[in-house]
Formats: C-alpha cells, structure tokens, sequence
C-alpha cells in the first residue's frame, strides 16, 4: 500500500525542459534577488528595495498556500473553503515564539495581563524554544487537518458540503480567537514582535534571509508536491477526483488516501503562515475569515487546476494586481476579484496553465 | 446531474457541528443585535401618558374645583397646601393638568387672579378654568405660585391620588403602576378606596401590590397577615424578596415575624411567586425562541428554495437578503419623499417590491451565470461568491460603506404583553407573523401553482419532466427567481430588526445553510422545523449554560439526530431519496 519512494525518482519529476526553467527561477530568486538587493548600490536603477524583497517574500508564502491547496483541490478534488485556518494557525505559532522572545526578559503581553495570568498560560509554554516552534508549526495545523479530515472523510463529507463545512471551520476559528479569553491577543492578535532567532526584524539581513527561507521552502515544497502527484499515490488521488466509488469498489480505501494529502496541504499552509508572520510583523484573527480562504481557491482556480506551477502563478497574479489596485483603484477591487472569480469559472476552467497548454498545441 | 434531491445529507453529522461553532459566533453578532433592536423599540408609553393628561382642553370644570384651584394663585405657601389638601379631598381628576401644570413649573396667574397654563406640548397659554386660549399674555408678564420642596412633595401623592380616579384607564393604570413601584404610606387610604371603585383586573393587581407593600412594614398584625396574602395571590415578583425575609431568622435565631400564621403564609407566597416566575420564563423563553426561529427562518427560506431545491451552492445568498434590506430602505425614502402621509404603510408596498427586485437580480444571477455551470458545483460556488463580491462593491458604491437607517413604521414599535412577566415587541410579533405569511406563500408557490408543480417535476426526474415537455432551463430560471425574491422578503425582515449595511449578509450564510441542511435539502417544510427547533433549543439552554455553550449544545443534538434521522426532519420519499 504505501508508495515507492527512490532517490532515482527525483530525476525523473520533469522533463529536461522543466528542469532547466526550475533551476533558472530558482538562481533568479536565490542569487538575483540578494544581489539586486544587496550587491547593487541603492542609488542605481537596478537596485531592488527593501520592502519589494519582503512584498515577494510574502508572494512567495502565499503561493506556497496555493500550491497546497492545489494538491488537494487540484488533484484529489476536494475543494477547501477553509485553509486560512492552517495558515493561521502556522503564524499563529510563529507569533506566539516572537511575542515569548519579545518578552524574554520578564513581563506578559498586556492582553494576558487583562486576562489575570501572572505567568504565561500552559498553551503558551514552549514557545520560547526556536525547535519546539519548529516543530509546532508542522503539528498544530497538522493534527487539527487530521481530526477534522477524519471526521468529515470518514462519514464521506464530499464536494461542495466539505467546501461548506471548511469555511465554517475557519469561521469558527475566527471567532475563538477573537475572544480576548483565548488567550492570543484576541482581535488585535499577536504583534509587536522584536527578533527571531537573534536577529532582529526589518534589518536587511533579516529581510534577505525570510525571503531566501520562503524561496527554498517554497522549492523544497513543490518538488514534495510534484514527488507525490507523479508517484503512484499520486494517481490514487487523481482517481479519487474523477472517480471515487469506482476506486472505492477495486479494493482501495480513499480515506487514508485523502487523509494523507490533506494532512501535507495543511502542514505546507502552516509553514507558509509561519514564514509569513516575521515579514507582515501582526498575525490576528482576520486571516481566519472565510473571504480570506475563499480568494486562495481563486488564485488556483485562476492559474490552473491540477498543474501546480498553475497554482503559483495564480497566486502570484492576483496578489500582484491586488497590491495594485488596492492601492490605485480601491474601489474597484472587489469588482476586478468578483469578476476574475465569475470569469475564470464561466470562460478559463482550466485556468492560465491551461491557456498556456493550448497555445502549445496539446504539448506537456 | 446534479440534484438536491440527491445530496447524502447523512454525510454530514461533523459539517454541522463545524457549522455550529460558526453559527454561534454569527449568532452573537446578528441575532443578538436584532433583539437588542427588537427590545428597544418596545419604548415607554408612560411618559407619554403624564403628557397627555397634561393637555389643557376647552371644558367645563365643577365649579367647586375651580374655586378651590383658584386659591393657588398666590405667593403664600400655607395657602397653597391647603389648597392641595383640598383638591385631595375633592378627587377630581379635572384638576390634574393644573396640578401638573404647578409640579412643572408651567403654572401661572394675572393680576387679576385668573390660573394660566402654560401648555407643555405647544407653549400657548390657556385658561387653567376654561381652558380658552389667551393669546393677549405673555410668561413674562406672569405671576408664578411658589414651589418648594414642601409643595412638591404634597404634589406627588396628590396628582398619583387624582389619577388612580380619572375615567381614562391607561392614566389609571399608569398611576397605579407608579404606586406599585414606589408606594407612598400617605396614599394608602386613596388606593384603598380606589380599590372598592376598581373594575380593571390589572389595575386591581398593581394597587393591590401597592397596599400590600406598605402593609408589610404595618404593626397590626391583621393588616401584615392580609398584605403577605395579597402577595401570595397576585404572586407579585418584586416582592419576593420581603417575603422570604419574613421567614428568616434573626442573629440570635429568633422569627423576624413574630406571628407564626403569617410566616406560613409568606413561605406559601415564596412558593406561588416562584412557581410563577418558572411558568413566565418558560413562557417567555418559548416565545423568544420562535422569534428567534422565525428570524432564522426567514434568512434562510430563500436558500430553502436554490440550495434545498435546486441544489445551487449560492454563496450570495446573504447578499440576496442584503438587495431585499436596501429596497425597504429606497422604499422608505421614496415613500418619505412622494408619501408622506402614507409612510407608516411603506413596508406593505416594500413586501412585493423587495420580492421583485431581488427575483430580477436572481434571474439575472441565473441567465448570466449560474445556467453554465450547473454541473459543476464547485465552480458555482466560486462563481456565486464572486457575484456577491460584485453586489457588495456595488451597493457601497450606490449607498456608501455606511449603514443606512431603516426606520420602522410606527405600528411596528411598542410592545404586546403576552402574559404577566413576557412581554414582546411588537416587531417580534411582525416578524413571527411574516414568517407564517412568507411559508404560506412559498408552499402555495410550490403546491398550488402550475409552475411550482413543473419545479416539482423537473427536481424529482429532470429527464422525465423534459421529455414530457416541460421547459426544464425556463423552469431552472424562475425557481432561482422565485428563491432570490423569497430571500428579498427576507431581507425586508431583517431590515426592521438589524443593522441594514453592505456586509449584513455576511452574517447569515452560515445559519441559512445550517437551518436547510438540518430540514433536510428537498422540502420546504423541513427548513421550518429546524429554524423554529434551533431558535426554541437555544433560548431553552440559553438561561442555564449561556449563548455560547448552548450553541453548542444544540449542535450536538444536531449531530444525534442527523445519526438517528441521516436526510434531516423530512426525508424525501419514494425514487427521490435514492442517492
């Protein structure tokens, strides 16, 4: 039952071609980057600022939400409304570890003191230890998927219910960590952080090095993601898109199957949370709102189901313009999204990869 | 295809109780607000009662009364408390607006002696006798009686005495409702002859309470034996408390009742008090839970219709309740603007108005989007969810980010007392009320009806139904319409109780889905039980464990039930169950 792995197979994840342009975006993010950034002198024209390398660090993060999500919408067919609770829930873990170092040297967070604790709480404990967050990162979100996957798999929670049923989730979750009483800051949520790992936050190395992370985590993770949907679990999954009760009636049992994928997707959300909160600086409950999870599914909607790379570039499209016209057009950003969600499911179901696809004439 | 009809709703124990925990959350925020609302639109009629008692008519006043009322027109303190003795004595009620007139500083006289009131509503001034309108003087000119605390304080039990024997009921009811509040030892010999005149039950209650409170301090043990039982049969709840003290013991365990009789009677009071506020919080808990229901029900009927019927996810279902809340408001102006006279009737034309315009934005919905996609679920659900992005942006953009004030007809404020200790506003009742005439509607659509006949058809065999000639897309096209519009009737609820603003819909798509998938999807009547189940549930659990908790709780007897009963109240029947 359990997929063959073998070192041998990494070769084989792509084609030659695919290869090539990987390791090109990959010197693009790891060498060019730094060096525009940090090489270039800042009156040059080439030079790249500060806060553009920490705006693509958290691109980076985002499209590595999108690309779990894709594993598990993409190619088993399950369509979560609910991940921003992972993803929460990775920074939330990230920003209790900075909210015990900022407090390192006594004292509580004002909104534990409101909450009458003279000491950090038990759920804090740990916290102030870099590996136990480590850790955490992956567990937290990972064992909440997996009680919730194994309720709602279990009882054959399928299609549009489990979308229902995610977002409630994270409405839920929402509204827990609103309460002052939870005992994370409530909604203004985790913030006034000062350093991580001994290195304090908004230096330029500090900068540098969040976006270095995100951009190996973000490779690491979809080599893991490409890994699993060439491997023969990978077309168990895609069965169970397409085909559920037949895959069901040959012998295999999708509840594992599913478990597993969606346990990875949720681990992957977490630790892109966990990266994103030392780059925004805040972590509060509003990532938890079901808007907020349903625009991920749009970013792969948009780049194209089942194709990974899709998932990316659809991540990165949206939040590029949403950073625009945000900025220049606030008004008309819900139009633009609310249009680009009707459009990309009324005239691109395949997305831009898709697009792409077919200009290629059938190729890949 | 896919089909309503055809949905595993006994998949779904843990989706409700993710949902639940969502639900609580919304309900904190929306139906809370809406009672809150709801509450303060009950209002006071009290102070409005004193106002109009105040009025200065033309009549005729005995002349007795006159005579002695005329001797207020001076400076002289000693004069002006026997006057008031007097008027006591006499217990005409014609003299209240001259006495009220005196308490509030509106009294005046001329030179000649001849009493002015100053009307408290449109500053003329009238003769305190005739009450002939005296446009020739002016304040300024005017002598004032003397008022010192003294005279105030003879004042008050005076006019509470006069009221307990006007001829209108409602001052006789609110004066007596003043003594029960605070009973004055002085008008004890007024209330008890009020009491021999009295024919109003309630009246008979409030002074009955009255004299009870101040006979339970008296030393004739006779009187404290009579009041405890007074207390006892009118079960009067303010008063517990002086009876349970009846039966303790002091610190050196001696009865702080001497009298062993009237201990037993006050422990009896204790008990009818007690049982009596058990009935009336059952009551009223009962009562608040259907309101609460019918609100429930109303959000979602609508989605009853596309997401139980239809089996369209529509993501913009709260934002089909958001277009019915905002045509009430343009109906409002409109009605503010060419209406005026009729504005107290805007919300009878903002009922089929509101059904209108959100049926055209539905049909709109279904012909420009969701028609593509019906076989693909998912992507409807995105898709929907931007339309309600777009609807959103766009009524900010008509509107503003703001709320928008809806206000209620003046028929839809105070409040109806159902029993002793429940009382209900009168928008409660309105949306109770509405919520029946929106399940009739709906179920005559459905069962009465050539179109809802063919909706029937199409959901129950869409192959069958086409083959028999029955446009099956035309029909697709006007059960969306006819399930926005009933969304719009909903919103056009919810506009009276909450906040009308451009996110409100937000708050009700989670409680939709739950109340439809708890029916069970594919009947109309399921929906009505659960809503009005869910809203009873809660406010039953709600006194004991709190709002939070009993949200929960409720969910997991969501989930029991969904084990024992897997498609919701209403399983369908026959070939449509089969999955």
């Amino acid at each position: 039952m359990q997929p063959q792995f073998a070192l041998s197979r990494v070769g084989r994840l792509h084609s030659k071609t695919a290869w090539t342009i990987l390791a090109v975006l990959s010197v693009l993010a790891l060498v060019v980057v730094p060096v525009l950034y940090w090489v270039v002198p800042p009156d040059s024209p080439f030079h790249m600022p500060g806060w553009m390398v920490t705006l693509a660090g958290r691109f980076l993060c985002l499209a590595l939400v999108a690309l779990a999500l894709d594993l598990i919408w993409g190619y088993t067919g399950i369509l979560s409304l609910g991940h921003g609770v992972f993803f929460a829930m990775g920074g939330y873990v990230m920003g209790a570890h900075l909210t015990r170092i900022a407090y390192a040297d006594g004292g509580l967070p004002n909104f534990l003191q409101w909450l009458d604790y003279s000491d950090w709480p038990w759920y804090w404990a740990g916290f102030d230890s870099f590996l136990f967050t480590l850790v955490m990162i992956g567990l937290v979100p990972g064992v909440l998927a997996f009680i919730f996957g194994f309720l709602a798999f279990r009882s054959r929670v399928r299609g549009v219910y489990f979308a229902i049923i995610t977002q409630a989730l994270t409405f839920g979750g929402m509204h827990l960590f609103f309460r002052t009483e939870t005992g994370f800051g409530g909604d203004t949520g985790l913030t006034d952080f000062d350093s991580l790992l001994g290195f304090e936050l908004g230096t330029p190395g500090f900068r540098l090095g969040l976006f270095l992370a995100s951009a190996v985590v973000l490779i690491l993770a979809y080599l893991l993601c490409r890994w699993i949907v060439t491997s023969k679990l990978g077309r168990v999954l895609t069965a169970i898109r397409d085909a559920e009760s037949r895959l069901r009636f040959t012998g295999y049992d999708p509840l594992r199957y599913k478990l597993f994928v969606w346990v990875v997707s949720a681990v992957l959300c977490g630790i892109a949370g966990a990266l994103y909160v030392p780059q925004t600086g805040v972590i509060n409950p509003s990532e938890m709102a079901p808007p907020a999870s349903i625009e991920m599914a749009i970013w792969v909607a948009l780049g194209g189901r089942g194709t990974l790379v899709g998932a990316i570039m659809g991540a990165g499209i949206v939040n590029v313009v949403k950073t625009w016209a945000t900025s220049a057009y606030p008004d008309l950003w819900l139009f633009i999204l609310g249009g680009i969600f009707i459009g990309v499911t009324l005239f691109l179901p395949k997305g831009v990869a898709g697009l792409m696809r077919r200009r290629k004439g059938g190729e890949a | 295809m896919w089909n309503g009809t055809r949905l595993r709703t006994w998949t779904l124990p843990c989706a409700l109780l993710v949902l639940l925990c969502g639900a609580d959350a919304a309900a904190d925020t929306a139906v809370e607000q809406a009672e809150e609302r709801a509450e303060a639109l009950g209002g006071d009629p009290e102070g409005a009662i004193e106002e109009e008692l105040a009025v200065v008519e033309e009549r005729d006043l005995a002349s007795d009364t006159v005579e002695i009322l005329n001797r207020l027109a001076t400076d002289d303190l000693g004069t002006i408390q026997d006057a008031i003795g007097e008027i006591a004595v006499l217990r005409d009620a014609d003299a209240l607006p001259t006495l009220l007139a005196l308490q509030d500083r509106r009294l005046y006289y001329t030179e000649g002696g001849t009493l002015i009131i100053e009307d408290a509503r449109d500053r003329s001034l009238r003769e305190a006798a005739t009450g002939e309108v005296r446009e020739d003087l002016k304040t300024a000119e005017l002598s004032q009686p003397r008022l010192t605390n003294p005279i105030r304080r003879l004042l008050r039990p005076t006019i509470g005495a006069l009221q307990i024997f006007s001829d209108d009921q409602v001052a006789r009811r609110a004066a007596a409702n003043e003594l029960a509040q605070r009973p004055q030892p002085e008008m004890r010999e007024a209330i008890v002859e009020a009491l021999e005149g009295e024919t109003n039950a309630e009246i008979e209650r409030l002074l009955n309470i009255a004299l009870a409170q101040l006979d339970l301090d008296s030393d004739d043990d006779a009187r404290r034996l009579e009041a405890v039982k007074t207390v006892a049969t009118v079960r009067a709840g303010r008063l517990r408390s002086d009876l349970a003290a009846l039966t303790r013991r002091d610190a050196d365990g001696e009865y702080i009742e001497p009298v062993a009789e009237i201990r037993a009677a006050a422990a009896e009071g204790v008990r009818a008090i007690d049982n009596r506020r058990r009935l009336a919080r059952i009551a009223s808990d009962f009562v608040f839970g259907m309101s609460m229901g019918s609100v429930l029900l109303l959000a979602a009927m609508g989605l009853a219709i596309i997401f139980g019927l239809m089996g369209v996810i529509n993501m913009a279902h709260g934002e089909l309740l958001m277009v019915g809340a905002y045509t009430t408001f343009m109906t409002q102006a409109l009605f503010a603007l060419w209406l005026p006279q009729h504005f107290n009737y805007y919300l009878v034309a903002a009922v089929p108005l509101a059904f209108l315009v959100t049926g055209a934005v539905g049909i709109a919905m279904e012909r420009g989007v969701i028609r593509f996609l019906y076989d693909r679920p998912l992507e409807t659900l995105l898709a929907t969810w931007g339309i309600s992005l777009i609807l959103i942006q766009s009524v900010r953009w008509l509107f503003g980010a703001q709320n928008v004030g809806v206000a209620s007809p003046t028929w839809f404020s105070g409040s109806v007392q159902i029993m002793q200790g429940v009382t209900l506003s009168t928008s409660r009742v309105g949306v109770i009320a509405f919520a029946i005439f929106v399940v009739a509607l709906v179920w005559i659509l459905m069962n009465r009806t050539r179109l809802g006949l063919e909706v029937r058809a199409v959901m129950q065999n869409r192959d069958m139904a086409a083959a028999l000639g029955v446009p099956a897309r035309r029909v697709d096209m006007w059960t969306f319409g006819v399930g926005a519009g009933v969304a719009g009737l909903g919103g056009v609820a919810l506009s009276q109780i909450v906040n009308v603003g451009p996110e409100m819909g937000q708050n009700y798509i989670v409680d939709s889905f739950m109340v439809v998938v708890l029916g069970g999807v594919g009947n109309l009547l399921g929906p009505v039980f659960s809503a009005l189940g869910i809203g009873v549930t809660t406010k039953f659990l709600e006194p004991a464990t709190g709002a939070v908790l009993a949200t929960i709780l409720v969910f997991a007897a969501i989930i029991l039930f969904i084990q024992w009963r897997p498609q919701g109240i209403f399983a369908p029947k026959g070939r449509s169950a089969d999955d």
